[in-house]
């Protein structure tokens, strides 16, 4: 018709451009107002000992432009026994309670347990992602935790510049927080006698104590390929002020008989006050055509001369209609602190020594298997079940420590 | 405080695919990245835009801009600056393709059903409808639209198309990453995905449709796209047979009939989707001259007769 032989192009790619550049409507960011809410609850059982039951709560507002704040909250509430590090022996044992009111009387040849352990912990993060450039995105955060004997404050931030239209990720961040230790009972003076039956006095050195955590942490990540991703990160830490556990204790033995208890049968546990400490983490993702797969290892040394090596793999199955399949395995080998000691023997008592069964020897595996589903609305909901066990190796003869955890969790986005 | 409408993520071969529905169309983005967060956000940033203009300017919806103008009996009306852009642009087209392109034109639907079976209306019947259309009775003062009482305007032949651009500018702007928008069949590509020279597109016999997720023996042609958008105009799912006579759903407004003689359809690939579905549009309406028209434009195109 009236069209031929009149080219419109020129005109209509000129009004095209107006209409798409002119009605940028300013400020408009489609991703404004999106709510996240994230929520779970863990159950954490260990057997015959400590169980805990732990809600979270976090609230995500998305701002536009990238920027979001959050807020997470998190409810501890642990009940049972913990070990409080003296060793089982061929006669019952009798302990004071660390509020030194009540005692408890462990079997022969059992582990001592305190089963005074109660508590819970409120703990509170609030997080500002802004971006702060094209390229450069940062993290500012606040922490929070009260429990009935610590209180712990900190900052964070986190820096991450994009290179090479983002296919590379440089990161840079640093932690701080002060802690408060305000244990009942007041500050054992470590390495001194603890109270027994015969014996009720006790060396303290004040009723509360302070420590700094700081943390320096290196990151890049690099995608390798269409489908793979790289993570290498380094950490640095710095722990100073008072670091021991104000509620564990050594055993000692007489030293002519290396499984009878001395006459100063248990000493509280003292520790170096700083700590040195260093990690470094490697993390690939790589996508199948649907499925994930998530490998990492983690190397950590500290100047305590404690030392782990951890790999950790995740692969998660899709399923066609929204749902998933994502079994775990997780292996870590600890090499014990230096001053880590099943027991001590009389006369020969060093300047520093634990017997937390946390700073020795010992191999964690962990397998477990989570399942989500994505509903039509868009909210997804998982259910995690895992079995850890750490077990003892080398020459210190703890218990195995057998857990069980369960997580539900359900995020949906309004 | 509203539900999110459904989005389907799935993962592919180094990309994360977006889906959703939207303005009566499967909506898709394919997303350059491994990244599922990132695919996440970006696709709740498309699907957000889509929706957003599908509620503003949806003539099936109440309440809207659209819905107010075709009330106003007469009256003036005031439009946002969005609203004035698309009208600018829309008498734009109307002008440079001498009435062909007319916003006015949608009443004559109510003379046309386009079901495959249905008869053709009788010769008076779009005689009386003519009388309530055509863009040139309409007083377009920027941001004043007045039109004559019973006028309606329809953003229907531009609104998919504009959405694809739109989302596009978002995705560019939240992101560094390369993307593909497939909205029932505009798309528009930002810029090569990594590694490759560009995302793989299959026209189907009727529509463009991507083949990186469904290889079906319908596909006409394939061919690589870098950069740009792309918009078809058909007729081969609309259309009606009346004693052998086909009559296509794409109706000329200057006659109130349908076109004689145009292609089954027509594939434009352009710098913007927007562009893409203009000029196919007005090559459909040149019917039996749509490749003559097409050829004087410097684009890429394709037709299937």
């Amino acid at each position: 018709m009236q069209l031929n032989n009149k080219p419109i192009r020129q005109s209509l790619a000129l009004a095209t451009a107006t209409l798409l550049a002119g009605t940028s409507m300013p400020g408009y960011s489609a991703d404004t107002g999106d709510w996240e809410i994230d929520s779970g609850i863990l159950y954490y059982s260990e057997d015959g000992r400590v169980s805990a039951i732990e809600p979270v709560i976090q609230l995500r507002k998305y701002l536009g432009d990238e920027e979001a704040i959050s807020a997470r909250l998190v409810v501890d509430s642990l009940t049972g026994s913990s070990a409080n590090g003296a060793r089982a022996t061929d006669s019952p044992q009798t302990f004071t309670s660390p509020s030194g009111k009540k005692t408890y009387t462990t079997n022969a040849n059992e582990t001592p347990l305190d089963p005074t352990f109660r508590d819970s912990r409120v703990a509170l993060n609030t997080q500002w992602d802004k971006p702060l450039s094209q390229t450069l995105r940062g993290v500012f955060a606040f922490n929070g935790s009260v429990e009935h004997d610590y209180t712990s404050l900190g900052i964070s931030s986190t820096m991450a510049k994009d290179f090479n239209q983002r296919n590379t990720t440089l990161t840079a961040g640093f932690a701080l927080s002060h802690d408060s230790i305000k244990p009942l009972g007041g500050i054992p003076v470590g390495m001194s006698a603890a109270p027994t039956s015969t014996s009720v006095s006790k060396a303290e050195e004040g009723s509360k104590d302070t420590k700094i955590v700081s943390d320096l942490l290196l990151g890049l990540t690099q995608v390798v390929g269409r489908n793979t991703l790289m993570q290498l990160n380094y950490n640095y830490g710095r722990d100073t002020g008072y670091l021991s556990d104000p509620y564990k204790l050594v055993s000692v033995m007489r030293n002519d008989d290396p499984d009878t208890l001395a006459n100063t049968p248990y000493l509280y546990e003292k520790r170096p006050d700083s700590k040195t400490r260093n990690a470094l983490y490697w993390k690939l993702v790589h996508q199948f055509s649907e499925d994930v797969l998530h490998l990492s290892y983690r190397y950590y040394w500290d100047d305590w001369g404690l030392s782990a090596h951890t790999i950790d793999a995740k692969y998660r199955y899709e399923f066609a209609g929204r749902h998933y399949l994502m079994p775990h395995i997780r292996y870590s080998r600890q090499y014990q602190a230096d001053f880590y000691h099943y027991q001590l023997s009389e006369g020969d008592i060093p300047s520093y020594a634990s017997a937390d069964y946390r700073l020795a020897d010992m191999s964690t595996t962990t397998l477990g298997l989570k399942y989500g589903i994505q509903t039509q609305s868009g909210s997804e909901f998982s259910v995690r079940a895992e079995v850890m066990t750490q077990q003892s190796e080398g020459n210190a003869p703890f218990p195995d420590v057998d857990a069980n955890i369960i997580q539900l969790n359900y995020s949906m986005t309004f | 405080m509203p539900h999110h409408a459904p989005l389907r993520l799935r993962a592919g071969d180094g990309y994360w695919l977006v889906q959703f529905e939207a303005m009566a169309s499967p909506c898709e983005v394919l997303l350059d990245t491994p990244d599922r967060k990132l695919a996440k956000r970006l696709g709740r940033i498309a699907q957000n835009e889509v929706m957003r203009i599908e509620k503003k300017y949806s003539r099936y919806l109440g309440g809207n801009i659209i819905h107010r103008i075709n009330q106003a009996k007469g009256q003036p009306i005031e439009v946002d600056e969005e609203t004035a852009g698309l009208l600018s642009y829309a008498d734009h087209c109307f002008r440079i393709s001498d009435g062909l392109f007319d916003i006015t034109s949608g009443v004559l639907r109510r003379a046309w059903r386009f079901d495959g079976r249905s008869k053709p209306p009788g010769a008076d019947k779009i005689e009386q409808l003519l009388p309530y259309m055509g863009w040139s009775r309409v007083s377009w003062q920027p941001p004043i639209l007045q039109m004559p009482s019973d006028f309606e305007i329809d953003l229907g032949g531009i609104g998919k198309e504009y959405a694809v651009d739109r989302s596009a500018q978002l995705l560019a702007a939240a992101s560094d990453i390369s993307f593909l928008i497939n909205y029932g069949g505009d798309l528009f590509a930002n810029r090569p995905p990594g590694h490759k020279p560009g995302w793989l597109i299959g026209l189907e016999s009727a529509e463009a449709v991507l083949t990186t997720e469904t290889t079906t023996n319908a596909i006409h042609e394939q061919f690589v796209l870098a950069h740009g958008g792309i918009a078809t105009s058909g007729d081969s799912r609309r259309y009606l047979i009346h004693e052998g006579k086909r009559y296509s759903h794409i109706i000329n407004p200057l006659t109130g009939w349908p076109v004689q003689g145009a292609p089954r359809s027509v594939t434009v690939l352009a710098n913007s989707c927007t562009e893409a579905g203009i000029l196919s549009t007005l090559a459909m309406l040149q019917g039996s001259n749509a490749e003559s028209f097409l050829a004087q434009q410097d684009i890429r195109y394709w037709t299937i007769r």
